[in-house]
């Protein structure tokens, strides 16, 4: 078993295709609020675990750090994320570029989806979108998107 | 996520996606995509090397800051998997000659999880749907799977690849307290799969379940691919 056999196995996969691709121009970096939104299905204890097929997602308090790896897949390695968040949910690094001036702030409130969806209409039409004015009344700016 | 990529920029809100399969990520063509040679599970590449990171971060930030349409780049260092190296970690010795060796060996090394755990949280472990309590019990259910006994039948404590995970977490987490560095990716799911009575338990009960026409959605998820 190795990484590329498992990478081998997705590449097959069938992906949403978008007719036109939307594209947003930030204001300066220095001026924006960054979330980071991840796929990896992380959730608080006190949080609903993530279903198999959930489309939902839940809201995650960037003052702590007790983020449980809820994602269903046994195709990842999860001893990085066990050992360090930050190599899925960068948060303390964002802070450290806010404190820089690198970034403007660093969101109070952050977003998990589940990945490896294979019916993705409600993430496009649903929750997805829910997801996006959440962030937005948050002020938020910028978001960084992380697999795992 | 590339879906969510383009949500949200439709939304307003600029974004840039990391990922590491570039064929996925060239495909779905996010608005902003960062291809990153990282083993799966570790986006940001090194975990515990905060200026590692940080150069990942320095790229995507550059990327919103300086891309004008619609582009996908590669990051500049790759993270290769040998596909072969697995953790080093001394297992307990037999310790009640009455139990499977799984079980035993299971309970032998609750001191070792409960170190990790004090150590670094119980954040990819147990409790999706087993305790550390009765990580031994749910290890006796696919035992009595793997000795022919219908999956329904063996008292397996939820979803068998749910149940599963839980028992390569308690043993991955395990052993983040027997190695004195921090394990490359897949180093420690080999060890679990490869050199522990446990690993070769949930293998057999795979088998098992495979050969006894069971539903292949309940059967195959309960180790990697490529097994």
């Amino acid at each position: 078993m190795a990484d590329h056999d498992v990478k081998a196995m997705t590449a097959d996969i069938e992906c949403p295709v978008f007719d036109t691709t939307a594209f947003t121009i930030a204001k300066p970096l220095s001026e924006c609020t960054v979330a980071v939104v991840t796929t990896a299905s992380l959730h608080h204890r006190d949080q609903a675990d993530f279903s198999a097929g959930d489309t939902s997602f839940r809201v995650l308090d960037g003052s702590r750090r007790d983020f449980v790896l809820g994602h269903w897949s046994p195709n990842f390695d999860a001893s990085g994320y066990a050992i360090d968040v930050n190599v899925v949910l960068p948060l303390d690094r964002l802070d450290e570029l806010a404190a820089s001036g690198r970034i403007g702030a660093v969101a109070n409130r952050h977003v998990s989806f589940a990945g490896n969806q294979f019916e993705l209409s409600t993430v496009r039409l649903d929750s997805g979108p829910q997801a996006a004015q959440l962030l937005l009344a948050d002020g938020v700016d910028v978001v960084l998107l992380t697999p795992v | 996520m590339s879906v969510l990529a383009h949500v949200f920029e439709a939304a307003g809100l600029a974004t840039v996606a990391l990922g590491s399969v570039r064929s996925q990520i060239e495909r779905t063509a996010p608005p902003r995509g960062l291809f990153c040679d990282f083993p799966l599970g570790r986006p940001l590449g090194k975990p515990g090397d905060p200026e590692f990171q940080h150069r990942v971060l320095a790229h995507a930030f550059d990327m919103v800051e300086h891309a004008t349409h619609p582009t996908v780049e590669t990051f500049a260092d790759s993270i290769a998997d040998d596909g072969e190296s697995a953790t080093s970690c001394p297992l307990p010795p037999r310790h009640d000659a009455s139990l499977p060796p799984a079980v035993d060996e299971a309970q032998g090394l609750r001191p070792a999880f409960d170190r990790a755990v004090k150590a670094h949280g119980d954040t990819a472990g147990t409790g999706r749907c087993v305790a550390p309590d009765d990580i031994p019990a749910a290890i006796a259910a696919f035992g009595r799977v793997a000795d022919g006994v219908p999956w329904k039948q063996a008292g397996i404590p939820g979803i068998p690849a749910r149940v599963a995970q839980d028992i390569r977490g308690y043993y991955e987490t395990a052993a983040l307290a027997l190695i004195a560095h921090t394990p490359a990716a897949w180093e420690t799911t080999r060890w679990f799969l490869h050199h522990t009575e446990a690993g070769k338990v949930i293998k057999a009960a795979r088998a098992a379940m495979e050969a006894a026409d069971e539903k292949r959605a309940l059967w195959f998820y309960l180790v990697p691919s490529g097994i």
